[in-house]
């Protein structure tokens, strides 16, 4: 083979779009590693990463939203694993319902989500007619505002949790699982716990990692509702300082890849988008 | 005797379809709490005037004033060029990763980058931006200092019109690259062989058959990428602080403190906006069912 004909075999254009496509990627990355390593005048190091972990207000806000995240990602599991599961198993006709409630975060975004909540439990809930108080009104204890930002974030992350939970039901054939499960003598629990459960572990596992990348640096429900978390405290440092934010811009950036690339692991799949912008 | 034997079937059939839907009630109670109350609530609200009584006002009023037009009007400009924006140059890179002959190791690598990308939103993302095209960012300095290019000098302002499109494209292509790169994967070879066997070349097949093919998935991803950008608030604000009046912004104002004096008013802004995404979740929802005819 002569040379040009060797050049021609190098497709030229997708080369271009690649390498374009890395360029957008990386620069952002590149520039804000760049800045958040100048803290001192002509010196590279980690003065600002340093600075930035000690202040006592990003402990408290990280430490705020990765409880927040787990709390949310436990219960989301309690909710959707039984919900995926009986609807596989039983009760096919409210599939479609179902799946028509996970996708609403994509009508209802998050801004929207938070009127609505704030609209509805900043006054005390009564039955109907009486005077009977059902739930207090949530927005005025810490408690309370911490409940609807789990759930908030729950509803954020429904589309993800359930499709994996459902992707994950139907790779292993429940059905089969649970009749074979039955057959030798186990009872519901077993079945969930021993049977169920364990084979969906990689389903599990990406479905909290999209949960966590989404409630970590979230900032649009959290700061409505005034809740202490990460997301608020980074906007607002950005307000006066330079380096820090910049260290803990590229910090996030690690963990939404290292969620993100757990994810692509465990499930060998395609990787999965999540629209909480 | 076989009537009141199928009578106690049947009613042993609702009976235990009942007992089914009890399975679910948890889920179902909890979309009702924390999605459909708040929502139906918003929607309520949006036909109340001041004093509470029915009005259709403050729906006829989005049309008029003109604050929520240009609200919705910037929104809708910004959605619009980011999702084309990045529906093209989303499309081109899941072709060279798929079809494109590149080799096979960097497939994984922009799939992963992508799903990074597509979840790097937000605060960090209008930080990490303002490091590269700010004023003293790195690739501002980069073009003056190399090809003493000013680019602030020439019109151009990260806190912008411009500027907020190029950060959106930045989860807007990798989104598309994720949705686009199985839809190339289901183009068949067989295809391609047939059109060339019948003398085709490389134009004639992507513009008669592979683009028609792909044409509904297309169309798809680009309104879902509409809809990303369109109900897109933390990267605007954090970006902006709220000086771009996009319909987001405008309605977390409105959340803040009753800058419309008309409550109403501000439901049913919240609610033209549950329209727009709902008519675009639709149009995706239908194309990728025509979609899935050719490509499974």
């Amino acid at each position: 083979m002569n040379l040009s004909s060797r050049l021609r075999n190098i497709p030229f254009w997708s080369w271009l779009w690649f390498i374009l496509g890395a360029l957008y990627f990386i620069l952002p990355l590149y520039a804000t590693l760049d800045f958040s390593l100048r803290m001192e005048r002509d010196i590279i190091g980690f003065k600002a990463y340093l600075s930035a972990f000690e202040d006592p207000d990003f402990l408290k806000t990280f430490g705020y939203s990765v409880s927040i995240a787990i709390v949310t990602i436990l219960v989301s599991i309690i909710l959707t694993i039984p919900t995926a599961y009986w609807v596989r198993l039983r009760l096919p006709e409210a599939r479609r319902i179902v799946e028509f409630i996970t996708l609403m975060p994509f009508v209802v975004p998050a801004i929207i989500l938070v009127f609505g909540l704030i609209r509805i439990y900043s006054s005390p809930i009564t039955i109907p007619f009486t005077d009977i108080v059902l739930i207090p009104p949530l927005t005025t204890f810490k408690f309370g505002t911490s409940i609807l930002v789990v759930a908030g974030y729950m509803v954020l992350g429904l589309p993800y949790m359930y499709r994996s939970v459902d992707t994950g039901m139907r790779t292993v054939d429940v059905r089969t699982l649970t009749e074979a499960a039955q057959s030798l003598g186990a009872n519901w629990y077993t079945i969930i716990s021993q049977v169920i459960l364990p084979n969906l572990r990689s389903a599990l596992l990406s479905g909290a990692l999209l949960t966590f990348a989404i409630v970590i640096g979230e900032v649009v429900l959290a700061s409505f509702l005034g809740v202490p978390a990460f997301g608020p405290y980074l906007f607002l440092l950005g307000q006066h300082r330079a380096f820090e934010p910049a260290a803990l811009t590229f910090t996030t950036f690690l963990m939404t890849w290292a969620a993100m690339g757990i994810i692509q692991l465990v499930t060998g799949g395609q990787g999965q988008a999540t629209g909480a912008h | 005797m076989t009537q009141t034997a199928l009578s106690a079937l049947k009613g042993k059939v609702s009976t235990s379809n009942l007992k089914n839907w009890i399975g679910v009630a948890p889920f179902f109670l909890f979309a009702i709490l924390f999605i459909f109350l708040p929502s139906m609530r918003l929607f309520m609200d949006s036909f109340k005037n001041n004093e509470g009584q029915f009005t259709f006002a403050n729906i006829l009023q989005l049309f008029s004033e003109p604050y929520i037009l240009n609200a919705y009007w910037l929104s809708i400009k910004i959605s619009a060029v980011t999702a084309i924006g990045g529906a093209i140059f989303g499309f081109l890179l899941a072709y060279s990763i798929t079809v494109g002959n590149l080799p096979k190791s960097l497939r994984p690598a922009l799939i992963t980058f992508s799903g990074v990308a597509s979840n790097f939103a937000g605060v960090p993302l209008a930080f990490a931006f303002v490091s590269t095209l700010g004023r003293t960012g790195f690739v501002t300095a980069l073009l003056k200092n190399f090809f003493g290019m000013d680019l602030y000098q020439s019109g151009f302002n990260l806190y912008g019109f411009a500027g907020l499109s190029l950060v959106y494209m930045y989860f807007q292509f990798p989104l598309m690259v994720l949705i686009m790169a199985p839809a190339l994967d289901g183009l068949k070879r067989e295809w391609r062989e047939a059109a060339e066997n019948l003398g085709a070349n490389t134009m004639q097949y992507w513009l008669r058959i592979a683009l028609p093919i792909l044409l509904p998935s297309i169309l798809g991803a680009t309104i879902l990428l509409f809809g990303n950008a369109f109900g897109a608030y933390a990267t605007a604000y954090a970006l902006t602080g709220g000086r771009l009046g996009i319909v987001t912004i405008q309605i977390g104002a409105q959340i803040r403190g009753d800058v419309l004096h008309n409550p109403g008013l501000g439901y049913a802004m919240a609610m033209g906006m549950v329209f727009i995404m709902a008519v675009s979740l639709a149009g995706y929802s239908w194309l990728q069912a025509k979609t899935e005819r050719w490509l499974k």
